[in-house]
């Protein structure tokens, strides 16, 4: 469980987020949504430590994170998978150097055992046969896939997912989301992605923290979120006409059973 | 004012930069891994290019005491001697360097501006690699270790370049080979040993900087490659100054 209490954060004057709190919860997908420009990806990075928060807390099963030592952090960060926007992965590595860096680094198996984790991962995201490939001799996509068997090498504590979708087609985002969300349920670790993408808020969000103009604006379940009467939230899901039409249908479908 | 201001935080994050890239690997062996392959990539891929230039300016500088400054009132091993002197102890050791400060510094500084702005230098440090340590202190390493042997190189080089001459009539091999062998004195030679390891450690050092601490896109990794090469470059002319002072 990963739980952020009253974390402001500011560049120099510009405050970007501000009293934020939430509980991200062990075994679901968390996700962040809100608007380009919001803050999710600062929160994000705050989360993860790539920023220091102005003020506030950020506890990782009760420790605060904020209060650990430097080493204290590093070991954390041993717990931690990320998922980046653009994959980050090693470009003068292959597919299974980049799956096998965590574990050379950290774990002290064999050689053989450390090849042998580093293929299951990749056979585990339907990547097997693109072993000996560079990350520029595969699609966006696999890239993906590649970047989250790295992530998960060394069994997580705790996945991050930054915009895993951007960039992607419809149907390879339900691909990614599908990992995401049957990994984390697989691990039971905490996974927090965030997105702007209502498919992925629909289809795998367990729990969602809508974020607007740096505040937590809204905190529920997929299922509460089309009868929430947040206008910022509504504004910011039904500006798709899908969307809009599929509310639309729903509630005179509603009004006729209530008739 | 805010010059010297900036100046001075520049200076701070450089020391602080250091600090963390010196200290000891997680990983001995992939530390030894990465170290062979700068190795390889900073040293072993310029061999080529300070092999011709050094034997040219070898050419060159024979040619031009022979013709300027031999007089019937010198001995004709003087060509010999001042061009080893000044392969030795400026031209190999402090010249050459410069030369690689544009090639290494710029390679060292896109490739780690790249490397940052694709979030990589992010992905190392959120899986808890010490990422300064793990991508810098190898290049630091491997390029002082290969700038000596690049230095010697380029003295020899230099000096087949001279003997090239005996070829077009202006000397000869016997002249040459006397004034290559007299007065020689070691000291020299490592003077300029020393020197590589200097300025080794300021080209890779000052161009990791540059390309760790990008921040923007593609057009910011190609200004800090630019600043890479401009302040290895003014460094080493300023460390060539002190040096000679100290060691000569």
């Amino acid at each position: 469980m990963i739980e952020v209490s009253h974390l402001y954060k500011s560049f120099e004057d510009k405050e970007v987020l501000h009293d934020i709190n939430a509980v991200f919860e062990n075994g679901k997908t968390n996700l962040i949504i809100g608007q380009s420009g919001s803050g999710k990806t600062v929160l994000l990075n705050n989360i993860v430590g790539l920023l220091d928060p102005t003020s506030g807390n950020i506890f990782y099963d009760h420790v605060d994170f904020c209060a650990l030592s430097k080493r204290d952090k590093i070991l954390l960060r041993r717990k931690m998978g990320m998922l980046f926007q653009s994959a980050a992965l090693f470009d003068s590595m292959t597919v299974l150097e980049n799956v096998m860096f965590p574990l050379n680094m950290f774990s002290t198996d064999t050689y053989i055992d450390r090849e042998k984790r580093a293929k299951e991962c990749i056979g585990r995201v339907n990547l097997s046969g693109a072993e000996n490939k560079l990350p520029s001799e595969i699609s966006g996509g696999m890239q993906k896939r590649a970047a989250i068997a790295r992530a998960i090498a060394l069994n997580p504590k705790y996945l991050f997912c930054d915009e895993p979708n951007s960039g992607l087609d419809p149907k390879t985002s339900i691909v990614i989301d599908e990992l995401i969300h049957g990994i984390t349920t697989e691990l039971n670790i905490t996974t927090i992605v965030n997105t702007h993408d209502m498919n992925s808020v629909m289809g795998i969000g367990d729990k969602i923290v809508f974020i607007c103009e740096g505040r937590a604006e809204w905190q529920g379940t997929s299922a509460d979120i089309m009868n929430s009467d947040n206008k910022r939230l509504n504004d910011f899901i039904f500006a798709s006409d899908i969307l809009r039409k599929y509310k639309e249908a729903e509630d005179e479908e509603a009004a006729k059973h209530h008739h | 004012m805010l010059t010297l201001k900036k100046s001075l935080t520049e200076i701070g994050r450089y020391v602080q930069l250091m600090g963390r890239t010196l200290s000891r690997p997680d990983r001995m062996r992939m530390f030894y891994k990465e170290y062979v392959k700068e190795m390889y990539q900073l040293g072993y891929n310029s061999i080529g290019i300070v092999l011709i230039i050094s034997f040219f300016i070898g050419a060159v500088i024979c040619l031009q005491i022979k013709l300027n400054i031999q007089s019937p009132w010198m001995p004709r091993m003087v060509t010999g001697y001042t061009t080893r002197e000044i392969m030795l102890l400026e031209f190999s050791s402090s010249i050459m360097c410069l030369i690689l400060a544009g090639k290494v510094g710029s390679n060292i500084a896109s490739e780690l501006g790249t490397m940052r702005i694709t979030q990589q230098i992010d992905a190392l440090d959120i899986m808890g690699v010490n990422s300064a340590n793990y991508l810098i202190l190898p290049k630091i390493l491997g390029l002082m270790t290969i700038m000596p042997i690049l230095v010697t190189l380029s003295v020899f080089s230099g000096m087949i370049g001279a003997y090239s001459t005996s070829f077009m009539g202006t000397t000869t091999i016997s002249e040459l080979t006397e004034g290559f062998r007299y007065s020689f004195n070691p000291w020299f030679f490592w003077c300029g040993m020393i020197k590589a390891v200097v300025y080794a450690f300021i080209i890779s050092s000052v161009s990791s900087y540059k390309g760790y601490t990008v921040e923007g896109g593609s057009i910011e990794v190609g200004v800090s490659s630019t600043d890479a090469v401009v302040t290895s470059s003014v460094l080493i002319l300023f460390a060539d100054i002190f040096l000679t002072q100290i060691l000569t």
